[in-house]
């Protein structure tokens, strides 16, 4: 029975995934109250460099064919296995499509508990804890880390993956060959997403725009900003309703739901029919000269400023920062 | 060829959520239920499946308020079975003790195939999908948006960031957590669910106890501190601008 | 996603066929001269690939599943213009134009928005989706208070159903709070069910939810039921047509008026308690239900001409031509289905209408146009200075 803090990290074709340091800093952490080591578990085939700058105190890396790609059968064999072996403290996973595949089948088959959508976890007297969201954020639950060894998918935002990151490379260590049977889940192809116009459901910058824009020129200047700050450009109805952006942009009822880290809502009034979709935005900014404007009373930071003013200058001051 | 869906209903989001006195659980009173998106999803892709191979499909939920609505809405989409789960489900049950227990039920109906959600937003002990095909010894794969039927396996269509998608042959009997259904939801007009209440019977089958070891014990339940406006920034132009730069990097952008 | 195509293609069966002739006035389809008068009134018949006489024509060929296969039926906005102007008096809006659309509904065939706005109304009773807890929370800061009856159980004089848009709409709880403070000047004894109203359920049955309007119908019903007043009042045209001609056939009769009716039967209680100038040419639009559909053009004209400083100047199509804003019938959630094929909203062409002639407001009865219309405006580059106000906010304004 150690106090170790296992740390699965999430990979996918030769790319760690930041989730995986948001986890790293989660495990650091926790090994504060156990006096554990935080340890960085590779599964894998023929992997490498992918452990340079995860901050953990040593890899365990689990080299097999079956691993080649991820399948949760194979991922299952692999860390029964190394549980039994190891008895951590804590095994934790990503709350995503690899780590929610993996995470409840490990708890139900080795009568493990499991703790999911953790978004942070911290240490009281000697007790571990953690605190989870559920119903799209609108509640929080708080609790303890059963002992002697829970399971736990953590999701992101309440921990900064830099505090996972680490300039000294840790130690790998290689588990012996293990047989892994009875996988049933094989990987054929992947489909590459189509190349074309951008999802913005999957971008994590958006900059909006509204009927304020006036017309088609002025997008420019909104696309100048998207495009320092690394995000792109989607909006409302009446913009892709004029032809202005392809209906691939359109945010709202009768277009995508968006979940970015950021929402910049330029000249976006806030009716009903478009907020509904944005409510999944970490953090909303309005920029509107409508004062009463509905978007405040869903933004975090708002201003009552006209856009034609702020946008080049805005945009300026942006590229200036990314450049330092 | 045999689907079982087992379906979740979970808070509705629409109305205000309340923490009970006990300060760990939601307050049940204004609790209204709703079925859980994904399952939803799931049930649709029963559907097509069934209207492209005359596979049975059987959806069963338990007995909580809003059941009978749901499980005869899925009748009048086209599901053949529907079964009710009775037990003791007051103060919420976490997806340990309901996976436990429709195991061996679910194993009666000898299924090829079942669909369910690949999460639902109240969970917090895991998802029932997983935990069901760990219950049952089937593999599991999740995030599922599609899949074909091959020859005693199926071929998902797994989703990951990005909009990459893995093409992954999944053996059957198999547990698969539906992200989307190919096409959304169907409109099923109240008129045909009202003519199906009349043609159609929920059967009903007790579940003896509900055994939740393996989720948290909740300490603690709470709401996150939520401004009702937004915070507004002054002054001119270039001050403005200053304060969205600092905004950008609370942010994580910058 | 904007959702355009209808996923599959039902074919139409011989009952519904021939129930369409045995439907009321429906022997008349045999009487259909094909004059065209219909698909030329229809304000997206240009835009059909069968407008309304060419449907008549398809289901007299026996080839209503040709016409199926087009989306033509989702670009009706059942605005009674083509009913109303047929010679032979075929029922096109009720008889085939709705039971066509009720035909779709029953295969699952709905446009996603569409969709949305119907299981909406039948969880929360709002299209909106919006909590019913909180359907009366526009009236907080109105003095005197307004009575919600499910906690002040008394009898009241008039029953106030306020409708979907003015209860959630924040444009048009402005409207809603300019009602209240109307009926409190004239000290009205009222009242409102508040969360214990549901939406009417005219245009959801309008857009073929036959179904979900009996049940919507059946629950306020109930609701009125547990109530004593003399008399329902409504703002809302789409309400207003339902409470009078189609809840009766299922048993819900009561006396109802508009509030514009309501109002001008006070007119001499009101007209000098409108002290303040709203100096503006005004054009007043004819909502469909209220106009076309209800025969009601005096009252509300009658209440504008009250104002002092207004002088009413009239659209080139007024009365009972009066050009739909699109809104109702279902088209509130088909605007992104008919925008792809329109890329033109009826609304903008109503503003057009009232630019041309010179007005300064563009007066309304109906909950629906407020925002519709200000979204127009918006997006006409003329419109200038035009404002969109419902009279009982010119006459709430004309109050001081």
């Amino acid at each position: 029975m150690s106090q170790d803090i296992y740390i699965v990290i999430e990979h996918l074709r030769g790319q760690v995934a930041e989730i995986s340091y948001v986890m790293l800093a989660a495990g650091h952490e926790l090994a504060k109250g156990t006096g554990g080591k935080v340890v960085a578990v590779l599964l894998g085939h023929n992997l490498s460099g992918l452990s340079s700058n995860l901050a953990a105190s040593h890899v365990l890396y689990l080299d097999h064919p079956a691993l080649v790609d991820f399948t949760s059968d194979a991922y299952h064999n692999a860390l029964t296995i190394l549980i039994n072996e190891n008895n951590p403290r804590i095994v934790m996973f990503g709350h995503t499509s690899i780590g929610m595949d993996v995470a409840s089948g490990l708890s139900a088959r080795m009568g493990l508990p499991l703790v999911s959508q953790c978004r942070e976890v911290h240490v009281d007297g000697g007790t571990l804890k953690f605190v989870s969201q559920a119903c799209g954020g609108k509640i929080m639950a708080e609790g303890e880390l059963p002992a002697p060894m829970s399971l736990v998918t953590m999701v992101p935002g309440g921990l900064k993956p830099e505090l996972g990151q680490s300039e000294q490379p840790p130690e790998v260590i290689r588990m012996p060959v293990v047989e892994l049977e009875g996988i049933r889940i094989t990987l054929k192809d992947y489909i590459e997403p189509e190349i074309g116009d951008v999802d913005i459901a999957k971008e994590s910058v958006l900059v909006s725009i509204g009927r304020g824009i006036q017309n088609k020129d002025n997008i420019e200047l909104a696309q100048d900003l998207a495009t320092a700050l690394g995000g792109v450009v989607s909006s409302s109805r009446p913009v892709v309703d004029q032809g202005w952006l392809p209906s691939t942009r359109l945010v709202g009822k009768s277009g995508k739901s968006v979940k970015p880290k950021i929402y910049l809502a330029l000249g976006i009034s806030g009716a009903p029919e478009h907020t509904e979709a944005i409510t999944g935005s970490n953090m909303i900014v309005a920029i509107n000269t409508d004062p009463v404007a509905p978007i405040f009373s869903l933004a975090k930071y708002g201003a009552v400023v006209d856009m034609f003013d702020l946008l080049p200058m805005l945009t300026e001051q942006v590229r200036k920062v990314k450049e330092s | 060829m045999n689907i079982i869906v087992p379906v979740k209903l979970v808070p509705d989001l629409v109305e205000e959520l309340t923490i009970d006195a006990s300060g760990t659980a939601l307050d049940t009173a204004w609790l209204r239920m709703i079925i859980n998106e994904f399952d939803d999803h799931a049930i649709e892709q029963a559907i097509l499946i069934k209207e492209r191979t005359g596979a049975h499909v059987t959806v069963l939920s338990t007995n909580v308020e809003g059941v009978d609505d749901l499980l005869f809405t899925a009748a009048a989409k086209g599901a053949d079975r529907l079964i009710k789960l009775n037990g003791d489900f007051e103060g919420g049950v976490n997806n340990h003790a309901l996976a436990r227990a429709i195991t061996d039920i679910v194993k009666g109906l000898q299924p090829d195939l079942v669909l369910t959600g690949v999460q639902a937003h109240n969970d917090l002990d895991g998802q029932i999908g997983p935990l069901l095909a760990g219950y049952l010894e089937m593999p599991y794969v999740g995030c599922v948006s599609g899949f074909t039927m091959n020859n005693g396996q199926v071929i998902a269509r797994k989703e990951y960031p990005g909009g990459l998608l893995a093409e992954m042959a999944v053996r059957l009997p198999a547990v698969l957590g539906i992200q989307a259904a190919e096409q959304p939801p169907r409109y099923v007009a109240i008129s045909k669910i009202r003519q199906i209440m009349k043609s159609t019977i929920i059967e009903e089958q007790a579940i003896a106890t509900l055994d939740s070891e393996g989720g948290p014990t909740i300490g603690r339940m709470f709401k996150p501190e939520v401004s009702e406006y937004a915070i507004m920034i002054e002054g001119d132009i270039n001050e403005i601008c200053t304060k969205l730069i600092e905004v950008f990097k609370e942010a994580g952008v910058l | 996603m904007v959702t355009t195509a209808i996923p599959h293609n039902p074919s139409f069966s011989e009952t519904f066929i021939s129930s369409l002739y045995k439907g009321e006035n429906g022997e008349r389809f045999r009487s259909c001269l094909q004059c065209g008068s219909c698909s030329g009134v229809c304000p997206f018949g240009s835009l059909m690939d069968y407008p309304p006489g060419r449907m008549i024509a398809g289901l007299r060929a026996d080839e209503f599943d040709l016409v199926m296969e087009t989306d033509t039926v989702w670009m009706c906005v059942s605005c009674y213009a083509c009913a109303q102007i047929c010679p032979s008096k075929i029922p096109i809006t009720a008889g085939l134009m709705t039971r066509t659309k009720e035909e779709l509904v029953l295969a699952g065939n709905v446009p996603s928005e569409l969709q949305h706005a119907l299981e909406n109304s039948q969880r929360y009773g709002n299209p909106m989706g919006e909590s019913p807890r909180k359907r009366a929370d526009w009236i907080t800061g109105i003095q005197p208070q307004v009575t919600i009856l499910g906690k002040e159980r008394r009898p009241v004089d008039v029953l106030w159903f306020v409708g979907d848009y003015p209860s959630y709409h924040p444009r048009v709880q402005i409207v809603a709070k300019a009602l209240a403070k109307i009926l409190n000047t004239l000290g009205i004894n009222f009242g409102i069910l508040g969360p214990e109203e549901n939406t009417d359920g005219d245009t959801q049955r309008l857009a073929g939810e036959r179904g979900l309007f009996e049940m919507l119908a059946e629950k306020n019903g109930r609701i009125f039921n547990k109530y004593q007043f003399e008399r329902i009042i409504t703002s809302d045209p789409h309400a207003y047509n339902a409470l009078k001609n189609e809840y009766p056939a299922i048993g819900i009769s009561y006396p109802v008026q508009h509030s514009t009716q309501f109002l001008a039967e006070r007119i001499d209680q009101l007209k000098p308690l409108l002290k303040q100038e709203v100096p503006a040419a005004v054009t007043y639009h004819d909502p469909c239900y209220l106009g076309r559909v209800n025969g009601i053009f005096d009252e509300p004209r009658m209440l504008l001409e009250a104002i002092p400083g207004v002088k009413l100047v009239e659209m080139a199509h007024n009365h009972a031509s009066s050009l739909c804003c699109g809104g109702g019938g279902g088209g509130m959630w088909l605007d992104g289905f008919q925008w792809e094929k329109a890329h033109a909203r009826l609304s903008e062409w109503r503003i057009q209408e009232a630019v041309d002639i010179g007005a300064n407001i563009l007066a309304v009865a109906c909950p629906y146009e407020p925002p519709r219309f200000e979204d127009a405006i918006k997006m006409t580059q003329q419109a200038g200075k035009l404002v969109v106000k419902d009279i009982v906010e010119l006459l709430a304004d004309a109050l001081g």
